[in-house]
């Protein structure tokens, strides 16, 4: 009887760990972009580094339940570290990539303690005022950043000292999406060890995990610094793949779009940023070819149908395909509704 | 005997109002103690200043001889002074597997560990065996926790605080909700703690109360009031008078 039981403990706590038919079909599709979509590479690249911002999001929304308005903040970071260390001759671009990680992780550790305390709505407007003083240090300290021109004169140098940037945007993409994975790797791992446990156990239950013994405090200073590096890898790579950096990664309209993005794709289980970017950026391609100056109208009606009606319901048929995979890393997708819901 | 847990003149005042009134207080090693008082005795303030999640005006709490009056909630937990909450706190979204799963890892330092997949140590998984069996949660341990019967819930309650392994347990009403049909099932597991923990018991539920504790403690406008073995409380007139009368008429 008891050996039973443990067997079962352990293979369904196991379980968990391992790589669903789904995830595995996923990201080999993604692979195969790279021979099967050559004219689709730029915005391809554009996906993948999305979907790592969405997913750097999600690690703190989606398992840890802190809200974010201003995670561009990292992103923009992240990006500037990585376009004034090319543009001042440092072209290798895995050091750029740790350089921004570290600068983002900086940040994100000091100002993780604004958003330790206080309601939903306080962190929101503190990582809002984050952002827009970021932001806005960006735009006066144009001997640095460029301000409102922007940062040019960026040149790469080649990945590894072997794969050079091309105009087609096939070693961008490559390498955007070679990183993206290696970190989804490691997101991966994380929420699903006992780390990962007690940020989901802190997002449903704050005074309960105190009372586990959990040092609530610590685990989210741990988790929104390793967001921040993750976002700002992700504005590093947008920067080294577009040798180009303006206001607009610090804008208030990007952490506005990786919220949209990731409630798209749902909160909480890590493809949530991955598809929803795919989702975003592909409706964006095809509503703004059908109507240009509308496609916002569309997008913002989509968000809101998706908010109301709730995504189980509209993406029932695929999830039971997906279910293998989606069910080992989380429960379910959770709404934002309930993330708030976890105040009372 | 040797004391479990100890406060010495601990006094709560929120404004004027003095919510604990130097309570000077004893649990001995492996008791079973009931504290009880009218609504409104300041039990639950009591709790939240032995667990740390209020701050005493004055006095000291020590735990096994250790002062404990400034420590964090969280490190109180880890030197063994667990408790259960009266409205259960549970996390809605996770399996009891992943609770107790948790808490077991928690307490071996393995919250840290941010690499290893849950349940790849053999020690932990037998020990949430343990745990599921004893708190009859076997069957139930992969359902989400928000779908179980209010019964389990409970179980599940006491079982993640015993999993913190502690030396002292608080449990704040332990029965308190749970439907007639359900309630044997965790006066059973109540009853049935291991002696080497200390247990001291919040309740109302004056059956409760006789059938488990030892000794009584009671509590009045935040002051202790009398304490004895449940023969001299449940026969002292002036305790009868304040508390038991109420409670009997009603």
């Amino acid at each position: 009887m008891s050996t039973n039981v443990a067997d079962y403990v352990r293979t369904t706590l196991v379980r968990r760990g391992r790589w669903g038919i789904g995830e595995i079909v996923f990201w080999l599709i993604a692979a195969a972009t790279l021979y099967f979509l050559p004219e689709r590479h730029l915005i391809l690249n554009e996906i993948a580094i999305i979907g790592l911002f969405a997913l750097s999001l999600d690690l703190i929304l989606g398992y840890a339940g802190i809200v974010s308005l201003g995670h561009a903040a990292f992103f923009g970071l992240g990006a500037y570290t990585a376009g004034i260390l090319a543009r001042d001759g440092i072209a290798d671009p895995l050091l750029g990539l740790g350089a921004a990680a570290i600068a983002a992780a900086i940040l994100g550790f000091v100002t993780s303690f604004l958003v330790l305390r206080g309601s939903d709505l306080t962190k929101l407007m503190v990582t809002l005022g984050v952002a827009l003083v970021l932001g806005e240090i960006a735009n006066q300290a144009s001997w640095l950043t460029g301000g409102a021109d922007g940062l040019q004169g960026i040149t790469m140098g080649p990945i590894l000292g072997l794969f050079e940037f091309d105009i087609f945007g096939t070693t961008a993409y490559a390498y955007s999406l070679t990183v993206t994975f290696l970190l989804f790797i490691v997101a991966r791992r994380i929420v699903v060890s006992p780390y990962g446990l007690s940020l989901r156990s802190i997002r449903d239950n704050p005074l309960k995990a105190r009372a586990v013994g959990i040092p609530v405090n610590h685990r989210l200073v741990a988790v929104y610094t390793l967001a921040a590096a993750y976002a700002g890898v992700a504005g590093a790579l947008l920067a080294q793949t577009t040798q180009f950096v303006s206001l607009d990664v610090l804008a208030f309209h990007r952490s506005a779009d990786v919220m949209l993005v990731l409630v798209i794709g749902g909160v909480g289980y890590l493809y949530g940023g991955l598809i929803g970017a795919i989702v975003f950026k592909v409706l964006q391609d095809v509503i703004s070819a059908w109507t240009p100056q509308y496609w916002q109208f569309w997008i913002g009606l989509i968000l809101v149908i998706i908010v109301l009606v709730g995504r189980e319901r509209l993406t029932e048929r695929v999830r039971v395909l997906w279910k293998g995979a989606a069910g080992r890393t989380a429960k379910s997708p959770e709404t934002l509704q309930k993330t708030s819901a976890r105040e009372v | 005997m040797t004391i479990a847990l100890e406060t010495k003149g601990l006094v709560k005042r929120f404004g004027g109002l003095v919510a604990t009134d130097n309570v000077s207080f004893k649990l001995e090693q492996g008791a079973r103690h009931a504290l009880i008082g009218p609504n409104g005795a300041g039990k639950t303030t009591f709790i939240n200043l032995l667990t740390g999640v209020i701050k005493p005006t004055a006095g000291q709490i020590y735990l096994e001889g250790q002062e404990i009056t400034g420590l964090r909630p969280e490190l109180r937990v880890q030197r063994g002074l667990a408790r259960t909450f009266q409205i259960n706190q549970l996390f809605p979204a996770m399996t009891p597997l992943e609770t107790i799963g948790l808490a077991v890892s928690e307490r071996t330092g393995g919250g840290r560990d941010w690499w290893r997949v849950t349940g790849s140590k053999r020690e932990i998984i037998d020990e949430i065996v343990e745990i599921a069996q004893r708190f009859r949660l076997t069957d139930v341990l992969d359902e989400r926790t928000s779908n179980l019967a209010y019964g389990k819930q409970r179980l599940l309650e006491i079982a993640v605080a015993f999993a913190c392994k502690p030396r002292v347990l608080l449990l704040d009403e332990p029965a308190a909700g749970v439907p007639e049909a359900e309630r044997h099932e965790l006066l059973a597991t109540v009853a049935a703690l291991p002696r080497d923990v200390s247990v001291l018991l919040i309740e109302h539920d004056m059956d409760l109360v006789f059938s488990f504790a030892d000794r009584i403690s009671v509590l009045v406008n935040g002051a202790l009031f009398t304490e004895g073995t449940v023969e001299e409380v449940s026969t002292d007139p002036r305790v009868r008078a304040v508390y038991l009368g109420e409670s009997v008429d009603e």
